[in-house]
């Protein structure tokens, strides 16, 4: 076992935790149209997420830093390789970021009517293409013996790739539905038990055959198991659903998109990013790293600053712990 | 080869602009975040209410701001994969490490208290809540030392060694990357840039609220709204004659880095093209380039023999001899290895020159607003009255005179903003032809298999809406600043932390929503 074996396992925990975290907060913009039914339920939803995305988003952000710096290749055919879809993400997180603090800034109902369209379609898109964006990694894609890609952005959008998508937008639609759930009280909780219900029943059928599909094509024993967590979870969240358990709901939904994410990871193992032109140019997590040296440098710092960040993190969310009703907006 | 170089153009537009955007809002939110946790210590400390108002207006205009600072941060941490991805696989191994490190420091942490630090005015017991916006400085700090860091080393690249097996630059010494002089110089200026920044932001917002207060009916004069302002205007100078000599000592500590590692950019800097001894400080070149002559000149004697190597008679070597000495020293005697020199040398002087005329304006500002102790006991005011500029223990300012001292700081507020991004294209030009100093250069460092379509895509994107979102933030603050110092009860002291359960409290509406 190698220190980039490590840092494999620790990259894959970086997306499980973005996913996890921001994936409900992508489900409640999502579904903030759907759920409230008027301006006090819009902003009890929006302030569900209000003190936490913001952290939650940095999960993206150290998993991109960590991968530039552990494995500096696969950071950059990556990123230069999904160009235009990454573009697109980006435009989606920056136009959310704004969304989220400028909504309530003015007292206009046309401005507020702006940033909640903004906030729904920001949120959907990166749901749907991260989801594209990680059926093409895993899948493969056109990266020739210098480890450039040379596919074009149509063979990004592969059936495959588009149903991965899919996946993910119902998968986040319904840990974020099991989330509102959670954290809110009255009508709008009932709401979301019902959307929870609805997402859920079609992230499952989804979900089955996209990871079925994945499993015929690259899976192995690891991965069989990450799938199997999956399925079992996902199923036990709808049942705790459906008797109004939320805590278990959540917990469940959370681990279904963990056991996802870990899916994915096990069935690249020891690639990063193969190539499906051929499968020597594929790029390994041995020919992708940093030196040793580096990445013993940081994986001292994440050994330091990784359990700090989840202890404050996971203070923030016991401080928010109550549920919010519109009796707590301020006028 | 046509190609080529308009992918390398169209990519260095795209840096430039994002870059240069993000660093408008960053200084503010770095200053802010200290003289707000600064702020809100003395309302923590002393419970006076001018403290908690002042807090909470500040508070608004650094939110509005730091979303704009994240909103753009994102991009940042995407594009060297994107746009620069041979630069990416070069230098990832060294350069990666301050990156991931600020993600995993700075931006965690950041990020994480600013929630509660706004949702927990009435969840946190006052002082955890104070610790908070603390804690958030700290992590704008961090944030600011690690990516410093990680540019120090293009400038200067240390602590790594060229593999053999892949020719990629690979981490030997990371506290040589994290403590080289380079790194310590350049987060000394860019930090006192920072609060000259926020110091100036401040003044100007603090004189247009109290010149509209001091023409506004006594009925509106709401109490503690103008002590409030008053305090910020004071907060707000002393912070702009600190930071501004800081900047300029700072300044003057990197230039002599700066001769000693990057001479070229040094030489630009002053359009010096042949050698001198006791070299001047040229004020005003019009030149041409091509010719290596300036044909125009207005200069300072000696001073850039000072601001070299610390004294006034010292050779400063000019730019034809640097250039000979690179061409022999890599090998290649075709490759120009000049920057562009009217930018390196007019952003050296705009830089210098906005920044500085903040700096005095904060100086005079100090002054006409000295001690009360200076006024004639008539013109001593209470608390909530605006305080009439003085110059002297008798005479007050003339009306023109008055008008112009409280206008000047509110034109000049955005100043030190146009000298920070003066003074990071100088930086970053100037570093020309090379990405990394002296091992890579910009053309080679660009994604080769990113189209220019696809670049130009992404370039107007970028630019458009970055120009929507300009107007955005912009009128808000306008619309907050002009909204003014708002009358609002301090949370309770006791928070609802503690009994969550609690009954009746549990229905409070929360003080903050979105
Ligand atoms: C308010 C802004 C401001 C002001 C008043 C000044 N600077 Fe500055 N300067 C910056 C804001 C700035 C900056 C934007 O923050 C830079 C860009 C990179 C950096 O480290 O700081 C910078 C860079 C920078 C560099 C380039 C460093 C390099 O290329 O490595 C030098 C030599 C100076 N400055 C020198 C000065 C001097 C001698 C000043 C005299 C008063 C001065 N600066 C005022
Ligand atoms: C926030 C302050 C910064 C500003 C305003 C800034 C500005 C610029 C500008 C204007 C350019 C384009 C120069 C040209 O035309 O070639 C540039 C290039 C670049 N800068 Fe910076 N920069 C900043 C900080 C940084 C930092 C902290 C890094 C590294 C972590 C960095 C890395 C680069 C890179 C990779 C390029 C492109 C290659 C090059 O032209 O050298 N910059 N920057
Ligand atoms: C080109 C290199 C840069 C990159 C990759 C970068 C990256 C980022 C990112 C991703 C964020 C958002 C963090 C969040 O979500 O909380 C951010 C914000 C921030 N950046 Fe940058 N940044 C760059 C240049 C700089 C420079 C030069 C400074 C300071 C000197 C700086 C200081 C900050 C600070 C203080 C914040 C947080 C506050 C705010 O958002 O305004 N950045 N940056």
């Amino acid at each position: 076992m190698h220190l980039y074996d490590v840092w494999f396992a620790l990259i894959a925990v970086l997306w499980i935790g973005y996913f996890f975290l921001e994936g409900f907060d992508f489900g409640v913009g999502v579904l903030s149209g759907l759920l409230a039914r008027d301006e006090s339920e819009r902003r009890v939803l929006i302030n569900t997420v209000g003190p936490v995305w913001d952290g939650n988003e940095v999960w993206l952000l150290t998993a991109g830093g960590a991968t530039f710096a552990a494995f500096p290749a696969w950071y950059a055919t990556l990123f230069s390789g999904f160009y235009l879809p990454l573009l697109a993400i980006l435009v989606c997180l920056i136009v959310r970021v704004v969304a989220f603090e400028y909504r309530g800034k003015r007292d206009d109902a046309r401005w507020k009517r702006i940033w909640e369209h903004a906030l729904f379609w920001t949120s959907l898109l990166p749901a749907f293409l991260w989801g594209v964006a990680f059926a093409n990694i895993v899948r493969g894609v056109k990266i020739d013996s210098e480890g450039e890609y040379v596919g074009t952005v149509l063979d990004l959008l592969n059936p495959y790739a588009l149903l991965g998508g899919l996946v993910t937008l119902a998968l986040f639609t319904f840990h974020g539905a099991v989330f509102v759930s959670l954290k809110t009280r009255g009508g709008i909780r009932e709401r979301a038990r019902v959307a929870a219900r609805w997402a859920g029943s079609a992230t499952a059928g989804l979900a089955l055959v996209f990871l079925s599909w994945t499993q015929s094509e690259g899976g192995n024993v690891r991965s069989l198991t990450a799938l199997a967590v999956a399925v079992v979870a996902l199923l036990g969240a709808l049942a705790a659903n459906q008797r109004a358990r939320e805590g278990w709901a959540f917990t469940l939904s959370g681990v279904t998109v963990a056991a996802a994410v870990a899916m994915l990871f096990l069935t690249l193992y020891p690639d990063v990013m193969p190539s499906s032109l051929n499968t020597a140019w594929s790029l390994t997590v041995s020919d992708a790293s940093s030196s040793a040296y580096t990445l013993k440098v940081m994986t001292w710092v994440a050994a330091i600053m990784t359990p700090l960040v989840l202890l404050y993190q996971g203070w923030t969310y016991w401080v928010f712990r109550k549920r919010i009703g519109v009796e707590h907006i301020p006028a | 080869m046509e190609l080529a170089l308009a992918q390398e153009t169209v990519a260095r537009w795209q840096f430039g602009i994002t870059t240069v955007y993000h660093f408008l809002f960053v200084p503010i939110t770095i200053s802010l975040a200290f003289l707000i946790a600064g702020l809100q210590t003395a309302w923590v400390r002393t419970g006076k209410d001018k403290y908690f108002k002042a807090t909470r207006f500040w508070g608004k205009l650094f939110l509005i701001n730091i979303a704009m600072g994240v909103a753009t941060g994102i991009v940042q941490e995407f594009q060297f994969g994107m746009n620069w991805s041979d630069y990416s696989k070069f230098v990832g191994d060294v350069f990666g490490a301050p990156l991931a490190m600020e993600a995993l420091l700075a931006f965690f942490f950041e990020s994480t208290f600013i929630g509660l630090w706004i949702f927990g005015w009435d969840k946190l017991p006052r002082k955890i809540h104070l610790a908070c916006i603390w804690l958030v400085a700290v992590g704008t700090f961090l944030s600011a030392y690690f990516i410093l860091a990680a540019n120090s080393w293009m400038q200067h690249p240390v602590g790594y060694e060229i593999s053999e097996t892949t020719g990629r630059s690979q981490l030997n010494d990371i506290a040589a990357v994290l403590f080289q002089k380079t790194t310590l110089a350049v987060v000394f200026h860019t930090l006192t840039a920072c609060f000259l920044t926020g110091g100036a932001f401040m003044i100007g917002i603090a004189a247009y609220q109290l010149r509209r207060a001091s023409r506004a009916e006594a009925a509106d004069r709401t109490p503690g709204r103008i002590a409030a302002m008053r305090t910020s205007l004071r907060l707000g100078l002393v912070t702009v004659v600190i930071a501004g000599l800081g900047t300029a000592v700072s300044g003057d500590a990197l230039a002599k880095v700066m001769y000693e590692q990057q001479p070229m950019k040094m030489a630009a800097a002053e359009a010096l093209w042949e050698s001198e001894d006791s070299a001047p400080f040229s004020l005003f070149a019009y030149g041409d380039v091509s010719d290596g002559r300036n044909t125009v000149e207005i200069e300072i004697p000696g001073l850039l023999s000072y601001l070299a190597k610390g004294n006034l008679d010292s050779v400063v070597p000019g730019i034809s001899s640097v250039e000979a000495l690179e061409q022999a020293r890599y090998g290649d005697l075709a490759q120009d290895y000049k920057p562009s020199i009217p930018t390196t040398y007019w952003s050296f002087r705009l830089m210098i020159g906005f920044g500085m005329t903040s700096f005095a304006i904060g100086l005079a500002g100090l002054w006409l607003t000295r001690k009360k102790r200076w006024l004639t006991a008539e013109k001593q005011r209470g608390e909530d009255e605006v305080p009439l500029l003085m110059l002297t223990p008798t005479r007050e300012l003339g009306p023109a005179a008055g008008r112009w001292a409280w206008q000047l700081p509110l034109l000049t507020t955005g100043f030190p903003l146009v000298a920070n991004s003066f003074g990071w294209i100088f930086t970053e030009m100037g570093r020309q032809p090379w990405t990394v100093y002296g091992l890579m250069t910009t053309a080679d460092a660009v994604s080769p298999g990113v189209t220019v379509a696809e670049q130009i895509t992404s370039l107007s994107v970028f630019t458009a809406l970055y120009a929507v979102l300009a107007v955005v933030e912009v009128k808000l603050l306008v619309k907050y600043v002009k909204a003014g110092v708002v009358d609002e009860q301090p949370p309770p002291e006791v928070p609802s932390l503690r009994d969550p359960a609690a009954g009746e409290d549990t229905d409070r509406p929360m003080t903050f929503a979105y």
